[in-house]
């Protein structure tokens, strides 16, 4: 049956935004750190999205997305009211989450949205939550607000200085982490050079690092493989083993390599996809 | 039944008409032509109407073999279709994907000769002639089935073969039956893994057509373990059917295997078939591209994942196995025909190790020369590496097609459910009853993989349990 979309917001115009979606029965049972997989239309690619906050009473669950291939672009163009054909999940282990003292969340671009998920697990956990989120510039900086409510400190990072620090969220980071050796876990969510940023970052400091990733998924049920990864040296299945791993065992290199594979392919697509746009 | 001896059994074998080679590399459509009516009554003939059919006896399903064949000899298309569907719901399917060779053929009287009545390519000619959605209409003439309902209700976990067999049985004996598939399409191995050239997909859209004429209700995207859990159905339902299949495929666990273009043939042949990606950029979901192509393992899903590269636009494609092609464990049809296509056999060799381009994209696989030694455990003879023989292959595009493992996610979620030390579903041999009462298994998470036959008896079984257990009481 296919899923409606109850709510659309734009959050970076014709790039980003966060749909709300009509799925009882997924948000009856997600967790912070599952994913759906979701097919747009009859001749559409399967893709995961992380869900960024549920509403169990309402049956509803968010998604947000950036545009960078067809199936996003798709998914921009659909209107509240519209349906997405195959919405499933919730799939992978959600976060682990326990009561241990301070847990800092850091989150960069779209990845905000997922963290901000996980940063209300933590909060409800009982855990101070740090927020570190960061983006390119103040336009881009998503669901400050949101994460607000459950970040007791919230540091903001951007690339050109418009808004919060100046930099990196890795140096905010490096910093927090100087001056308080309260914090027991680190997460962090966001663009693959982000995440191995912030394990470096941590890993002078002992301190646990948990990422989110983001691999090539076919099904999202454990039977093709094609979102492994090599954490510690040895092959795992993001979509049944993850998609959280320790940070400071992840192969970023070569996880970044797989998510190119098919730059080709999504190139003639999505270039097929924007000229029809335009000439309709 | 027919008593009329004939001469015919020393007739030949008829053969099945096939797209020719050269044409058929370069598209997806079916291989195997199917028998006209002329071949099909000819070949019918030929049965000898046994006293004790033992073809039978080789059928995971029991269809009354003989007397389908009488029948459609006698030239009532209607009643073999009847007969065939008794006892097996996907006969189309079956026609075409079963190891006949092994099971109804292998075991017919005929067959010492060499030359047993096609049981398979008569299945499917009688199937094919009376396709679902029809099968209510054409049995009934209702357009539903007129089937007594129970009030009591069955839910069937995953719908491959196994659940779609005890889903049949449950909803034609008047159990409410609800089905729930992970995927977007139902049909399993039938739509993700076996490619369109060997079973047409409107052939698995008309068998579960079928079933959906019959009652059986279809709810898609609902994972077992994830979407709805097994508690919850077993609260629900008056029985539970797991039929989730085969699990997460197995890799070589050789150095550079996790570089980009090597692939599960789960992986490559999803991506072909349930995304048909032989139509991109029509359809989205692309396969990567490659001109040398080789596959690791000898069993159907590496011919099915050999053949299809052919027909991606490969140029060459290697099969690589260990051992030599006697040990081969494919359908004796699909090797034949991967070698007609053109795949190239490279017999007794292993991989050992895959090397990447400058940009750490596959560009060859160095190959041990393999030996027979001593038989092992399974009574085959062990291969052994021929010391210092290595080879290298240019490869862009790798698939490992050599088998798979417990898929975790319904597992890990019922505790309950007792499993055998391989990690598969425990179950009782005559009731295909798990450690849980009135919860059932059967099929790949049951066996490993496993052929669909196999999985379709085991469906069986547990769907004649099953309505024995709630209809009885």
């Amino acid at each position: 049956m296919p899923t409606t979309i109850l709510h659309k917001k734009s959050l970076i115009p014709g790039k980003t935004s966060k749909l709300t979606l009509y799925a009882p029965d997924i948000a009856a049972r997600a967790r912070p750190g599952h994913f759906v997989m979701l097919r747009m239309h009859d001749k559409g690619e399967r893709i995961p999205l992380t869900i960024a906050d549920t509403d169990p009473e309402k049956g509803s669950i968010v998604i947000v997305y950036l545009v960078i291939g067809k199936s996003t672009a798709f998914l921009e163009n659909l209107a509240e009211g519209d349906d997405i054909l195959d919405v499933c999940g919730p799939l992978g282990r959600p976060t682990h989450i326990e009561k241990g003292g301070t847990a800092v969340c850091v989150g960069g671009g779209t990845g905000i949205a997922a963290m901000h998920h996980i940063a209300k697990g933590h909060f409800r956990a009982g855990n101070r939550v740090v927020g570190i989120i960061g983006a390119r510039s103040k336009d881009l900086l998503l669901f400050e607000k949101e994460l607000s409510s459950f970040a007791h400190e919230l540091l903001v990072s951007t690339d050109d200085g418009s808004y919060g620090r100046k930099g990196f969220v890795t140096e905010l980071l490096r910093e927090r982490l100087e001056k308080d050796m309260d914090v027991f876990e680190v997460v962090a969510v966001g663009p693959v050079s982000m995440m191995a940023a912030v394990a470096e970052t941590t890993r002078p400091f002992g301190v646990r690092t948990t990422v989110s990733l983001n691999p090539v998924m076919v099904d999202g049920i454990g039977m093709c493989g094609a979102c492994r990864v090599s954490v510690g040296g040895k092959t795992k299945f993001a979509c049944v083993d993850g998609p959280e791993f320790d940070g400071h065992q992840v192969d970023f290199a070569e996880l970044r390599r797989r998510l190119a594979a098919y730059r080709d392919q999504e190139k003639i697509s999505l270039d097929m996809y924007e000229r029809r746009s335009r000439e309709n | 039944m027919k008593t009329k001896k004939n001469s015919g059994s020393l007739a030949p074998r008829v053969d099945m008409p096939c797209q020719p080679p050269l044409a058929r590399r370069a598209n997806f459509e079916e291989v195997a032509l199917g028998y006209t009516t002329k071949m099909a009554m000819q070949e019918a003939s030929r049965c000898l109407h046994c006293k004790k059919p033992l073809c039978v006896t080789g059928c995971p399903v029991q269809v009354p073999i003989r007397d389908f064949i009488a029948e459609l000899a006698r030239g009532d298309l209607q009643a073999a279709y009847t007969v065939v569907k008794s006892t097996n719901s996907l006969p189309a399917v079956c026609g075409r994907v079963c190891p006949q060779e092994h099971q109804c053929e292998g075991k017919c009287v005929l067959n010492a000769k060499g030359q047993p009545v096609a049981i398979g390519r008569l299945e499917r000619f009688v199937a094919d002639s009376f396709i679902a959605p029809f099968t209510c209409e054409r049995l009934t003439e209702k357009t539903k089935c007129a089937v007594p309902r129970h009030g009591k209700k069955v839910a069937c976990i995953g719908a491959g073969p196994a659940s779609l067999t005890c889903a049949g049985m449950c909803a034609a004996n008047g159990l409410a039956t609800d089905v729930f598939e992970a995927l977007h399409e139902p049909g399993g191995v039938l739509v993700y893994g076996i490619p369109a050239f060997r079973l047409p997909k409107n052939v698995v859209a008309a068998e579960i057509d079928g079933l959906g004429a019959l009652g059986v209700r279809f709810h898609l995207n609902s994972v077992g373990g994830r979407t709805i859990t097994l508690e919850d159905l077993r609260r629900e339902y008056d029985a539970v059917f797991i039929g989730v299949g085969a699990g997460l495929p197995i890799f070589l666990g050789v150095p550079g295997e996790n570089l980009v273009g090597v692939f599960s043939a789960n992986e490559y042949l999803t991506r072909v078939n349930l995304g048909r990606a032989y139509d991109f950029p029509r359809q989205d979901t692309p396969a990567f591209p490659g001109k040398n192509i080789t596959v690791f393992g000898a069993g159907n899903v590496a011919m099915d994942a050999a053949r299809t590269a052919l027909r991606m636009g490969a140029e060459n494609v290697h099969i690589v196995y260990r051992r030599t092609r006697a040990e081969m464990p494919a359908r004796k049809e699909e090797i034949e025909h991967a070698e007609e296509e053109g795949v190239q056999f490279a017999m007794l060799a292993a991989p050992v190790r895959f090397d990447g381009n400058e940009e750490m994209r596959l560009a060859s696989v160095t190959l041990q020369t393999m030996a027979l030694g001593e038989p092992d455990s399974s009574g085959r003879r062990r291969p052994v590496p021929v010391e210092g023989q290595l080879r290298v292959l240019p490869t862009d595009l790798a698939i490992v097609a050599l088998g798979t493992r417990p898929n975790p996610i319904l597992l890990d979620t019922a505790p309950g459910l007792e499993r055998t030390n391989r990690g598969y579903i425990k179950v009782g041999a005559t009731t295909g009853e798990t450690s849980l009462s009135n919860v059932f298994a059967g099929g790949d998470i049951v066996t490993g993989a496993a052929t669909v036959i196999l999985a379709m008896g085991a469906g069986r079984k547990a769907g004649q349990e099953i309505c024995k257990r709630l209809l009885l009481n």
